[in-house]
């Protein structure tokens, strides 16, 4: 047997002859104090290496050492944690707990509870939902949805709307969204009071009703009530925050905020600057559109401008004002004015928005089930109970058995029991006695265990035949709105070289006409309508071409003749090609490739 | 049908001729059959030829019809759904068969060398069902080399010599004779002494002017190797055979020769096929690599559980094969050799194709669709192929 090679972070350093001694002795070590407690040792017997760890950016996690099938934390110690004697850094330092790596973590056998103990475990999980982060920690019931369900939902908590900061008033971030009224979960999970998500929720408790209406939740759509909205529900502000500073350039001259006066270059006009102060900036609370004009600004002229009859250097100052962004619209929530390190006046004006759910607005509960909203119903014809719970959103019933989230509907039963008891119910995943205590409660209260109730039509006051299940859920607001993502344009800017439509929402762009729509066009023959869409609505040109040479003639609009540089004044004739192709031809010329056109009458 | 008489059918081509119609032969056929059968008049077979031309008519593709691109968006969407994952077998289970998209990039691209090339060994009638003859033949095709039949194998760095024991009862198992091995060996280390004694044949190299300083163990390696990879028995290139009896003896082959497949005796060589269309091309013809292309293509997609119209795929292959060789779809083949210099340019390699043009001073007629969508004109295609012609 040879010996076993030993790597330190990556890199061979020694080898050693009884590789299982050296592994234990060097845990012992950890565990007592004599080495990092980062440090992680493994070591694999197949390949006979051993690899130690101890740079950063390993995920590792907690877990109880385990000694001859006892775990070493005992009852005194829980006793003397709870007296608040003994903390975290102690129980590590006692080595009772330790820090494991992915790469550890193949050399253990870890139990995930006091009862799977036995003799060859060597870690006990404190707790089985240790093993889930902040984002799938929020899930409750998680071990009863589908893995890909609690994937989803771990990525669209980050999404989600809620009380970001608590200092969100003192900010000036440049964008930030903040949830009105934030609610804490009905139903809780046990990371979700250690990560102290309470202080700061993403999400309000929905009443949900499960069941169709009239067709309005189809394919993940959600019908909102729209005497909830008006009462707050989801309901969110947006902050953008502007900026700029007053800007010194060489030769001693500087930026300047003020109202631009008309002789101004680029003078918008005297609506724009109709909310500016003395200062130039903004007042607060005033109501700003997009175009007007949050900080006034002018700079100097860029060149040296062009001198007058009196010999003096015009002097022409620019507006180089900061306007409200395209498309936004708010209300002025607070102007700063500070210095910059240089000592220049910098100003940040920050707008608020108000987000009342509109059509298209994306939520989503906590077990991926996420969908935009497709109605918005006046209260009068939600459905109700036969209490008079009007419920605050329906979701269609088809959302469920395909995507297996059996979580969302307990979360829906338990947080119906859980109102009506008037306490929070505990979500945790791999509880195993929730059941009996939720459907208990509820039948406790007059209720079915199943969740389900009797419904009216709200438009006729029927009682709907089939019985609806209907609970408390937690649903988050995500910041996927209407309002930030609506476009369209017919007619807008085009790019300088190309002369083509510009790109995207923020450049007032065209929307693409693809390669693959193009080739749609082609299989359908219909010729006119692609040239149409590629020409016409893009970037046509007209030509002149020289009928002798087949190069492009030059247009002089001055005297009003048409000549070709090569051929003189001969006859020319204008042609209706795309500007792209008038580029192609200019740059082949520009490689010292003549291409010529040859031009014939056209039938 | 071969029963009709051949009266029935010179008049039913009477007919057709007189009523102008250009049908296929087996429509011809087709319509004296149903004349047979039910016993037509000849006033109704007169009707029932005009309703078939018209629905023939009416069922062809119109001109200025893009039958190209649809066929190309035939293929490509359902090709979308294809998995990557190429499940590895096709009706037999011990051989591995590219399938999938893998495949259907392997046809398209006309490779000269396919990653797994496999032959489908019929019988003629006379063996179909002889279980001997057919696992003789199963073993005349197979690949033996020296290492299938050895009893023992020794490298003798002192003596500098290979030893090898051949053991009689593997060669038996094989049907092959033991002298044939013998032949075999002589023939290929000619240049080196082979001394045999019984089923113990010792090889060693000569010591000649080349290697004055002697041999090198390095060479009594290499030369191990040789033997133990010198083929004995088998076709140029099959790895492996397998026998299945479905409704009768089949073989299957890893590793594809047809060429001397079909030479052999008790072969169907009607039957008898490749997955490697290149081969097929060059032993049977254009015609018959079309049609393996489109057999392939319509298998591959077929098995992948999606279903596409067979005449997309035999304008996919008419167009590989229309100029007497297989062309690939891509730069190589059909695209990088279209006429037009900006249809050329706008697929790949586009300065190559522009400087090319540039020097050879080529003329684009804009003819086609690309070069017209480049320079913004309609295209001659669809409602872009009528014009006004003038009279002079």
């Amino acid at each position: 047997m040879s010996n076993t090679k030993i790597y330190i972070n990556g890199e061979l350093i020694g080898t050693c002859e009884n590789p299982e001694e050296f592994v234990t002795e060097m845990r012992e070590k950890r565990r007592s104090g004599g080495i990092s407690e980062e440090m992680n040792i493994t070591y694999y017997d197949k390949t006979s290496e051993i690899y130690i760890f101890s740079d950063p950016g390993r995920a590792r996690r907690p877990l109880i050492i385990v000694k001859n099938g006892v775990p070493l934390l005992e009852e005194d110690h829980i006793q003397s944690i709870m007296e608040k004697k003994l903390k975290w850094d102690d129980l590590i330092g006692k080595g009772i707990i330790e820090y494991l790596d992915a790469e550890e973590e193949e050399n253990s056998y870890i139990a995930m509870g006091f009862h799977d103990l036995n003799e060859g475990h060597t870690h006990l999980e404190i707790d089985p939902s240790t093993m889930l982060g902040i984002c799938a920690g929020i899930i409750p019931f998680s071990n009863h949805n589908s893995s890909p369900r609690n994937t989803m939902e771990a990525g669209m908590t980050k999404q989600a709307l809620g009380l970001y900061v608590s200092n969100y008033m003192h900010r000036t971030d440049t964008r930030a969204h903040l949830l009105h009224q934030p609610q804490t979960p009905m139903v809780k999970t046990r990371i979700i009071d250690v990560t102290d998500y309470d202080k700061r929720p993403s999400g309000q408790n929905f009443v949900v009703a499960v069941m169709s209406f009239e067709g309005y939740n189809m394919e993940d759509a959600l019908i909102l009530n729209k005497s909830s909205l008006e009462r707050g529900l989801a309901r969110s502000s947006f902050f953008r925050s502007y900026e700029i500073f007053e800007r010194k350039y060489p030769g001693g001259q500087e930026d300047k905020f003020e109202i631009p006066g008309k002789g101004v270059r680029g003078y918008k006009s005297e609506k724009a600057y109709k909310h500016l102060d003395e200062d130039g900036i903004v007042n607060p609370e005033s109501y700003v559109e997009s175009g007007d004009v949050l900080i006034g600004k002018t700079s100097p002229p860029r060149f040296l401008e062009e001198i007058d009859e009196f010999g003096s250097a015009n002097e022409k100052r620019r507006e180089t004002s900061v306007t409200v962004r395209n498309g936004e619209k708010g209300i002025v929530d607070g102007v700063l004015l500070i210095e910059t390190v240089e000592g220049s006046k910098l100003t940040k004006v920050r707008v608020r928005d108000t987000r009342q759910p509109e059509f298209g607005d994306k939520f989503a509960s906590r077990h991926g089930q996420k969908g935009v909203v497709g109605l918005i119903l006046s209260q009068e014809d939600v459905p109700f109970t036969e209490n008079g719970v009007v419920p605050d959103l329906i979701v269609n019933p088809h959302a469920i058995p395909s995507r297996m989230s059996v979580g969302q509907v307990l979360e829906m039963v338990a947080g119906k029991a859980g109102c009506i008891k008037g306490e929070r119910v505990d979500g945790t995943p791999f509880n195993p006695n929730m059941e009996t205590e939720i459907k208990k409660s509820l039948t406790d209260n007059g209720f079915e265990s199943t969740g389900c109730e009797s419904l009216y039509n709200g438009m006729t006051g029927e009682r709907i035949e089939a019985e609806i299940f209907i609970g408390v859920a937690y649903y988050q607001k995500l910041h996927h709105m209407t309002t930030d993502k609506m476009y369209a344009r017919s007619r807008g800017p085009v790019q300088v070289l190309t002369k083509q439509p510009t790109e995207g929402r923020a450049r007032e762009g065209g929307l693409r006409f693809g390669e693959m729509e193009r080739d749609c066009l082609i299989a359908h023959g219909a010729a006119l309508a692609l040239k149409e869409r590629l020409l016409d609505e893009s970037d046509k040109y007209e030509a002149i071409v020289c009928s002798e040479c087949g190069m492009l003639s030059v247009h002089d609009k001055i005297r009003n003749k048409i000549y070709c540089p090569i051929c003189g004044e001969v006859d020319s004739f204008p042609v209706e090609i795309s500007y792209a192709f008038k580029l192609l031809l200019d740059e082949l010329k520009s490689l010292c490739i003549f291409p010529k056109l040859i031009l014939e009458d056209k039938a | 049908m071969g029963d009709i008489d051949q009266k029935i059918m010179n008049k039913v081509i009477k007919i057709a001729k007189k009523k102008e119609t250009n049908f296929p032969e087996s429509y011809i056929d087709d319509i004296a059959e149903a004349y047979v059968r039910r016993e037509l008049t000849d006033k109704e077979l007169e009707t029932l030829i005009t309703k078939v031309k018209k629905a023939y008519e009416r069922s062809k593709v119109e001109s200025g019809e893009a039958i190209g691109t649809v066929a190309a968006q035939s293929v490509g969407e359902p090709g979308t759904q294809m998995t990557m994952n190429t499940f590895h077998y096709a009706g037999v289970v011990e051989l591995n068969v590219t399938l999938g998209l893998p495949r259907l990039i392997e046809i398209v691209d006309a490779r000269k060398t396919i990653s797994t090339p496999t032959m489908a060994i019929y019988f003629d009638e006379d063996h179909r069902f002889d279980d001997e003859f057919v696992k003789k033949t199963a073993s005349t095709i197979a690949k033996i080399t020296i290492n299938d039949v050895l009893d023992d194998f020794h490298v003798d760095y002192g003596q500098m010599n290979v030893e090898i024991v051949i053991g009689p009862e593997k060669v038996k198992e094989k049907h092959l004779e033991f002298d044939d091995i013998i032949l075999d060996i002589e023939k290929s280390f000619k240049k080196h002494t082979i001394d045999i004694d019984n089923t113990k044949i010792t090889i060693a190299p000569k010591l000649d002017k080349r290697n004055k300083s002697g041999i090198q163990i390095r060479d009594i390696r290499l030369l191990a190797d040789k033997i133990r990879d010198l083929q004995i028995s088998g076709v140029k290139d099959v790895i492996r055979v397998i026998i299945r009896k479905d409704e009768e003896w089949v073989l299957h082959t890893e590793g594809s020769n047809l060429k001397s497949v079909l030479k052999m005796e008790g072969i169907d060589q009607v039957r008898t096929t490749t997955n490697h269309i290149h081969e097929i091309y060059t032993v049977l013809g254009i015609e018959a690599a079309r049609n393996a292309i489109i057999k392939e293509a319509l298998n591959t997609l077929e098995e992948q559980g999606l279903s596409v119209d067979i005449r997309h795929i035999m304008l996919v292959a008419d167009m590989m094969t229309a100029d007497g060789t297989v062309k690939s779809i891509g730069r190589h083949g059909i695209s990088g050799t279209k006429s037009s210099v900006l249809a050329r340019a706008a697929f790949e390699e586009t300065g190559k194709h522009l400087l090319n043009a540039s020097i050879r001073g080529e003329v684009d007629k804009l003819t086609g669709i690309i070069e017209n969508i480049i320079i913004g004109q309609p295209i001659p295609l669809g409602t872009g192929s009528v014009s006004i012609m003038m009279k002079k």
